[in-house]
C-alpha cells in the first residue's frame, strides 16, 4: 500500500473512530501504566453509552 | 500575491451577485448563486471571522484547551482540527437546511438566497464559533449550565425550557415529514422500513462480532441500504406484496410513533448508534455528490426570483416574506439548536483555541451552503410542479384537476398529464400534495442527479434522496426523544430522586412514553389536519429555533459585555436584534392575526364557526373538535416562547447594566488561564 492511501485510511479511522479503541490503549499506557487495561468491547460499551448521554445530534 | 488573490475572490463574489441582481424576468443558472456563495462564505471566513475571533473573543493560542488539560482518551481529546470539523458538521447538519428552503421557496429563490447567505455569515457562523470558545473557556461546559453561571437562575431555567419544548416540536415535524414522504408509497416505505433491521445488523456487528470496527460495519451497511433502495423499487412491482407496504398517513404516524417509542427504550448500541453511523456516512457522501452534480449538471433555476407570495397568500405557508422568511429558514441561516452542540461535545475535542475559527465558524458556512444547494433543488422544478408536489389538498382542491386547476391560475402552468408521468418517472403512484418538503426536495435531487450521472435511473435516484433524508430524521428523532427523557428525568429527579437515575428502568419507562406522547401529540394532529400539518408545524419549529439562537446569543453578549470588552458587544446584540425583531413579529401575527391562514386563534375561531353552522362535511366535522383545541395550544405556546425569550434577553439587559455600571454581577466562570506546554 502506498504512503498516501494509508494516510487516507487513518484519516478515514480517525475521522469515524474506528482508531478510537488503539488510541484509548496508547493514551492509557501512557497516563496510567500498569493498571489493567479494558477489553475491546468492554471500550466499545461504555463509548457508546457515554457518547449517547448528551446532544450531539442536531437538526 | 494573498492580497490579489482576496481581491480576485471578492470580484468573482460581486460579479455573481450582480448577475443575480440583474437576472430578473430571465431564467438564471445555478452556478451564478453557487458562486456567490462561495465567495461570501470565504471572504466572511478569512476577514470577518478572524476579526471576531482577535478583537472580541480574544482567542489566545498559547491557552490550553479543556482537551489538553483534562485528556482521558475518552471524551476529552486533543483532535486535529479537519477531523473536529467534520465530528461538528455531521453533528449539526441533519435536515432542516433541506427542508426549511425548499418551502421558502415558494417566496422564490432570492428572498430565501439572500437570507441564507446574510444570516450565516454575520448571524449564525458567528453565534456557533462565539459559544463553542466560550464553552471551551469553561471546559466543555452546556449551554444551560452557562446561562445558570453567567446571568443567574432565572436565565438558566428559561434555556432549559425552552430547549425541551424546541425538541419536542422539532421530533413532531421531523416525524411528519417522513410519514408524507412514505404515504402511500410501498418503494419508499419498504426502505425506510428495511433501514431499521440493517441498522440493528450493524450494532450487532459493531458490538459482538467485531467490537470498535466502525469502517467494516458502515462499509456493509451503506452496502445493504443500497441494496435496500432497489429493493424496494423490486417490491413496488409485485402486485401482492406491495400492499404490504402501502398505507395512509394515520397508519404510518403510528408506526413512527410506536418507532419512536421502541428506539427510546432500546439500548442505544442497537439501533441509534449504529444508525447514526450510517446517517453520517450518507449524509456527508450525498452532499459531496450533490455539489458535484450541481456543478456538472448547471441547472437552470425555473422559479422566478420573487413571486407575488411575498403578500401573504402562500399556499405552503401563510404569511408575508417578513417575517416569515426569516423564520422558515432557520438552519442554513441561524440555527439555536447548533449552540446545544457547540457547547458540550465539540468543546472536548478542541485541540487549540485557534481551531474555533474552522470547526465553528467554517462549519456552518457548510451548513449554509447546503441549504443553498436545497433552494436550488426546489427552484430548478417547474413552479408549478414544485407547488402541485408541496400544496395540501386542503388548499389546492383534493382531486388532480381541481389542484392543477388552481396553481395554473397562480400563473404557474402545470398539467395532470405532466404530474402522471413525473410520478411514474419516479416510480410513485401520485406526487400530488406530499407536503413536508422530502418529496419535493427527492424530485429535484433525482433531476440533478439524473442529468449528471445518467438519466433512466430517476425512480431509483428518487427513493434513494427519500432513503438518505428518512434515515438521518429517524436518527434526529431518536436522539432527540433521548436527550428529552434525559432533561426529563434531571426535572422530575428534583421532585423524586429515583426518577432522576437514567439507568432505573421503571423511571426511562415513565420518561420515554412521557416525551413520545408529547411529540407523538402534534404528529398525530398534523396528519389527520387536511391542510398538511407542515404548514402549522414548521413556522412553529422555526421560531422556537430563533428563539433559542436570541437565549445563546443573549448569554454570549452578558459574557462579552462582563469581560469588559462593550465596544464589540454589536457582534451578537446586532443578530440578536435582527432575531428579537423577527421572532416577536411572527410570534405576534401567529397569535393575533385575523387572518386564519396565519393566525391560530383566528384559524380556532373560524373552524369552530364552520362545525357550529353545520358547513363542514362529516369527516372533516369529526376531527374538528382536535383541530380546534389544537390551534389554541399552539397559540399558548407561541406566547410561551415569546415569554421565555424576553425573559432571557431582559435578565442579558440587567446584567450588562449592572456591569456597566460598575454593580456586583455574578463572577466570570471561565477557568482559569494554564499556557500550553512549551510557552510558559
Amino acid at each position: 500500500m502506498s504512503a498516501r492511501l494509508r494516510k487516507l485510511l487513518a484519516l478515514l479511522r480517525r475521522l469515524s473512530g474506528d482508531d478510537a479503541y488503539e488510541r484509548y490503549i496508547e493514551h492509557r499506557c501512557a497516563a496510567h501504566a500498569g493498571e489493567p487495561l479494558p477489553s475491546r468491547r468492554e471500550f466499545w460499551c461504555g463509548e457508546v453509552e457515554r457518547k449517547w448521554q448528551g446532544v450531539n445530534r442536531c437538526c | 500575491m494573498k492580497r490579489l488573490f482576496w481581491l480576485a475572490i471578492a470580484a468573482a463574489g460581486a460579479f455573481a451577485l450582480g448577475g443575480l441582481a440583474l437576472h430578473r424576468g430571465e431564467s438564471i443558472n445555478a452556478l451564478w448563486i453557487i458562486v456567490a456563495a462561495v465567495c461570501i462564505y470565504a471572504i466572511g471566513f478569512r476577514f470577518y471571522s478572524a476579526w471576531v475571533a482577535a478583537k472580541v473573543l480574544s482567542v489566545d493560542a498559547t491557552r490550553a484547551t479543556p482537551a489538553v488539560q483534562l485528556e482521558n482518551g475518552r471524551d476529552f481529546v486533543p483532535t486535529h482540527r479537519w477531523v473536529v470539523f467534520g465530528h461538528h458538521f455531521a453533528a449539526i447538519a441533519g435536515p432542516g437546511p433541506l427542508i426549511g428552503p425548499t418551502l421558502a421557496a415558494q417566496f422564490g429563490y432570492l428572498p430565501g438566497t439572500l437570507w441564507i447567505l446574510v444570516g450565516a455569515v454575520v448571524g449564525g457562523c458567528v453565534q456557533d464559533m462565539t459559544i463553542l470558545l466560550l464553552s471551551t473557556r469553561r471546559n466543555g461546559r452546556s449551554l444551560g449550565q452557562m446561562a445558570r453561571d453567567e446571568l443567574g437562575p432565572v436565565g438558566g431555567i428559561a434555556a432549559l425550557a425552552g430547549t425541551f419544548v424546541i425538541m419536542i416540536i422539532l421530533i413532531a415535524v421531523l416525524g411528519l415529514v417522513v410519514v408524507n414522504a412514505m404515504k402511500h408509497s410501498p418503494w419508499a416505505t419498504a426502505t425506510v422500513f428495511a433501514t431499521i433491521p440493517i441498522a440493528m445488523l450493524i450494532g450487532l456487528y459493531m458490538r459482538n462480532w467485531r467490537p470498535g470496527r466502525v469502517l467494516e460495519g458502515t462499509a456493509i451497511g451503506v452496502t445493504l441500504l443500497l441494496l435496500a433502495v432497489l429493493g424496494g423499487g423490486w417490491i413496488n412491482e409485485q402486485p401482492v406484496i406491495r400492499e404490504w407496504f402501502d398505507y395512509p398517513g394515520l397508519t404510518l404516524a403510528w408506526f413512527v410513533i410506536g418507532y419512536g417509542w421502541c428506539a427510546a427504550i432500546l439500548p442505544v448500541w442497537l439501533l441509534l448508534a449504529p444508525r447514526d453511523y450510517l446517517s453520517t456516512f450518507l449524509k456527508l457522501g450525498t452532499v459531496m455528490l450533490l455539489a458535484l452534480a450541481i456543478v456538472i449538471a448547471q441547472p437552470e433555476l425555473k422559479m422566478p426570483a420573487v413571486t407575488q407570495f411575498i403578500d401573504g397568500t402562500g399556499p405552503i405557508f401563510g404569511g408575508k416574506v417578513f417575517p416569515f422568511v426569516f423564520i422558515t429558514i432557520a438552519c442554513g441561516a441561524i440555527s439555536g439548536f447548533h449552540t446545544l452542540v457547540a457547547s458540550g461535545t465539540t468543546p472536548k475535542l478542541i485541540a487549540s483555541e485557534a481551531d474555533v475559527r474552522i470547526v465553528g465558524y467554517g462549519s456552518m458556512a457548510l451548513e449554509s451552503f447546503v441549504a443553498i444547494m436545497a433552494m436550488i433543488a426546489a427552484t430548478l422544478l417547474d413552479p408549478g410542479v414544485y407547488f402541485a408536489i408541496n400544496t395540501a389538498p386542503g388548499v389546492v382542491g383534493a382531486t388532480a384537476e381541481a389542484a392543477v386547476a388552481t396553481i395554473t391560475s397562480w400563473g404557474f402552468p402545470v398539467t395532470v398529464e405532466q404530474m402522471e408521468a413525473l410520478a411514474r418517472n419516479m416510480g410513485e403512484s401520485t406526487l400530488f400534495g406530499r407536503t413536508g418538503g422530502a418529496p419535493s426536495l427527492a424530485v429535484g435531487m433525482a433531476s440533478i442527479f439524473a442529468s449528471s450521472f445518467g438519466q433512466g435511473m430517476l425512480a431509483i435516484w428518487y427513493h434513494f434522496a427519500i432513503m438518505f433524508e428518512a434515515v438521518f430524521i429517524l436518527t434526529t428523532l431518536d436522539a432527540g426523544t433521548r436527550v428529552g427523557r434525559f432533561m426529563l428525568q434531571d426535572t422530575l429527579g428534583n421532585v423524586w430522586a429515583p426518577l432522576g437515575r437514567t439507568s432505573w428502568y421503571p423511571s426511562v419507562l415513565l420518561t420515554s412514553t412521557l416525551v413520545v406522547a408529547a411529540w407523538g401529540y402534534f404528529l398525530y394532529i398534523g396528519v389527520i389536519d387536511p391542510n398538511g400539518g407542515v404548514n402549522i408545524l414548521w413556522p412553529l419549529f422555526g421560531i422556537a429555533n430563533q428563539m433559542l439562537a436570541a437565549i445563546a446569543l443573549s448569554i454570549a453578549t452578558a459574557i462579552i459585555v462582563k469581560q469588559g470588552k462593550a465596544r464589540y458587544a454589536w457582534v451578537t446584540l446586532a443578530p440578536l436584534a435582527w432575531l428579537a425583531v423577527i421572532t416577536t413579529t411572527a410570534a405576534i401575527q401567529k397569535i393575533v392575526s385575523d387572518d386564519p391562514r396565519i393566525g391560530f386563534f383566528a384559524a380556532a375561531r373560524e373552524l369552530a364557526d364552520a362545525l357550529a353552522t353545520g358547513a363542514l362535511p362529516p369527516e372533516r366535522a369529526a376531527v374538528a373538535p382536535q383541530l380546534i383545541f389544537n390551534q389554541q395550544l399552539d397559540a399558548w405556546l407561541t406566547v410561551f416562547f415569546l415569554v421565555i425569550v424576553w425573559v432571557v434577553i431582559a435578565d442579558m439587559l440587567r446584567v450588562s447594566w449592572r456591569t456597566l455600571t460598575g454593580r456586583p454581577v455574578l463572577p466570570s466562570s471561565e477557568a482559569p488561564y494554564v499556557p500550553v506546554k512549551g510557552v510558559a
